[in-house]
């Protein structure tokens, strides 16, 4: 199964989409997808807008894949109820969980 | 009508020129502000709604004396949230935190608590963002993307920004980059430095050391190369005004505060050259004001726990995150936040499990797991009162129009009376 890094982060339709509601369709394209470069993505065998697996040590859920400007290994899913799954709760005494750079590998459906 | 010079409440830049036109009570138009400023006014809830307990409408009385009982019969009940409202109700929530010997917290623990813990272990030079716009010639973003974060930065304060001593704008700025990947900032920047995930302590250690002048015995470091490394120190010794701005690609990474307190070092050191200064962008539109108010009143910024009858304070034991999933906290009074959308799962999960009370205008995801739903008033929208920008400096949020919702500060206010009369 291909490895990744995991990044996860704000983007500006996020932010727009976040005051239509949690439960808006606007929310739910906005925060419910992968990217990763076009290179891995063929690598991987699977088109653009069709669903993966993303999995870590802590969870794993089903996500929409997009292409996008990502150093190769790498994936970026925005802040959300899907990135949540995917972050541990374990935050080194510091409060604060790891929510980028984490290992995870993605699955064709 | 119109209202100009108004504040927009959503992100740490708290953008002070937004027009807007109101008609019959209702936002028609919005000016000046970013597609999330933007949204939020022309998106806000302001009329009228009830609460709600376990599902039904009830009316306030109501509400108040089941969220009292909640938070009175828990034996460690949690605070959490206070970034998205005014000071003068985060000073209320702190007051009930008091009361009941709660945990408080802000959402600045999954946010800049570790710049915080690195400030305390290091000093932090600071600076208005004024300052930025008039004088800055040297401006990196260190793991932030304000373009797609506090999307008028640039134009505002920084980047593009025209100052007494920067006519040119942009022009007169060098720009630089450093994140582990590139960004729509990234594109906007003369020199983008991409770093390797997890590798930023070590590009600033060795920006330290080149500092220093001392040899680097290798060709690389965390993916950027020596040489791009010795240009940045040259340009960060030889500019007028420096600023390094940083964000979660620092705080969310392995080493968090250990990351930020080396890059307080190289600023701090920086500064037998030149003007050099540093400033975390804050995400919230008032989390800045959630860390100075929390700090006034308990001498602590976040991660406070008032169990022993005065304030303690301990990132790790104390915070949202740890207490929400080693399932220490039995109830939960969450203002002006929405974990169950943010945090990691098992955190949120105990959400549901416990009885938790949601102050927000929104039903968002937390209020949709909630046993007491108070829905308020918008603080920058329907409600007057203070909100920190991000350089610390307190702006009056203005109420654009009228709203029959309460204010959190007067929901807690209501509430504090409440837990006192069921504790007498």
């Amino acid at each position: 199964m291909p490895e990744f890094i995991l990044i996860t982060g704000r983007t500006s339709k996020q932010g727009a989409a976040l005051h239509k509601g949690k439960d808006s369709a606007e929310y739910r394209l906005a925060t419910g997808f992968v990217s990763m470069n076009h290179e891995d993505r063929e690598h991987l065998g699977v088109e653009a807008g069709r669903r993966v697996r993303v999995r870590t040590a802590f969870g794993e859920t089903e996500l929409e894949l997009k292409e996008g400007k990502l150093p190769p290994g790498m994936i970026f899913v925005p802040m959300g109820p899907a990135a949540n799954v995917l972050i541990g709760a374990e935050t080194q005494g510091t409060g604060m969980p790891d929510s980028k750079g984490l290992k995870a590998e993605v699955e064709p459906l | 009508m119109k209202i100009e010079n108004v504040v927009c409440p959503f992100c740490g830049c708290l953008c002070d020129d937004i027009v807007v036109e109101v008609e019959d009570s209702r936002i028609t138009a919005v000016k000046n502000a970013c597609a999330s400023g933007r949204s939020l006014f022309l998106n806000a809830h302001t009329q009228a709604v009830q609460p709600k307990v376990n599902g039904e409408e009830v009316d306030w009385p109501q509400a108040i004396d089941a969220a009292a009982r909640i938070l009175n019969d828990a034996a460690s009940p949690l605070i959490y949230g206070l970034s998205s409202t005014a000071s003068e109700a985060q000073r209320k929530a702190i007051a009930l935190a008091d009361l009941l010997g709660a945990t408080i917290d802000s959402t600045s623990s999954v946010c800049h608590g570790p710049t915080t813990i690195g400030i305390q272990n290091q000093g932090e030079p600071t600076c208005t963002l004024g300052e930025v716009k008039h004088r800055a010639d040297l401006l990196i973003f260190w793991g932030c993307n304000p373009a797609e974060a506090h999307q008028r930065h640039f134009s505002r304060y920084s980047a593009l920004a025209k100052g007494k001593l920067t006519p040119n704008g942009r022009k007169d700025r060098t720009v630089v980059v450093v994140d582990v990947r590139p960004t729509a900032s990234s594109r906007r920047a003369d020199i983008f430095l991409q770093v390797r995930p997890g590798c930023d302590f070590e590009v600033l250690a060795a920006l330290r050391a080149l500092l220093k002048g001392q040899h680097l015995d290798v060709d690389e470091v965390g993916g950027v190369g020596v040489v791009q490394l010795q240009d940045l120190v040259e340009r960060m010794k030889s500019c007028r005004f420096g600023v390094i701005f940083f964000g979660m690609g620092v705080t969310q990474t392995g080493g968090k505060h250990l990351n930020v307190a080396e890059l307080l070092a190289l600023v701090a050191e920086l500064n037998a050259y030149t003007r050099f200064t540093t400033m975390p962008m804050r995400g919230h539109g008032n989390v800045a004001g959630a860390d100075s108010t929390l700090t006034w009143q308990t001498g602590y910024p976040f991660a406070v726990n008032f169990a022993r009858g005065y304030p303690q304070y301990n990132p790790g034991e104390f915070t949202a995150v740890d207490v929400l999933a080693r399932g220490e906290a039995d109830a939960a009074l969450i203002i002006a936040s929405d974990p169950v959308a943010h945090f990691p799962r098992q955190a949120a999960q105990r959400l549901s499990q416990i009885p938790t009370i949601v102050l927000d205008p929104e039903i968002n995801l937390t209020a949709q797991v909630a046993r007491v739903m108070l829905p308020t008033a918008i603080y920058g929208v329907s409600a007057a009162g203070t909100a920190y920008r991000m350089d610390n400096v307190p702006l009056p949020l203005k109420k654009v129009v009228e709203s029959p919702r309460p204010t959190d500060e007067q929901v807690l206010d209501w509430m504090i009376e409440r837990v006192k009369t069921c504790l007498a």
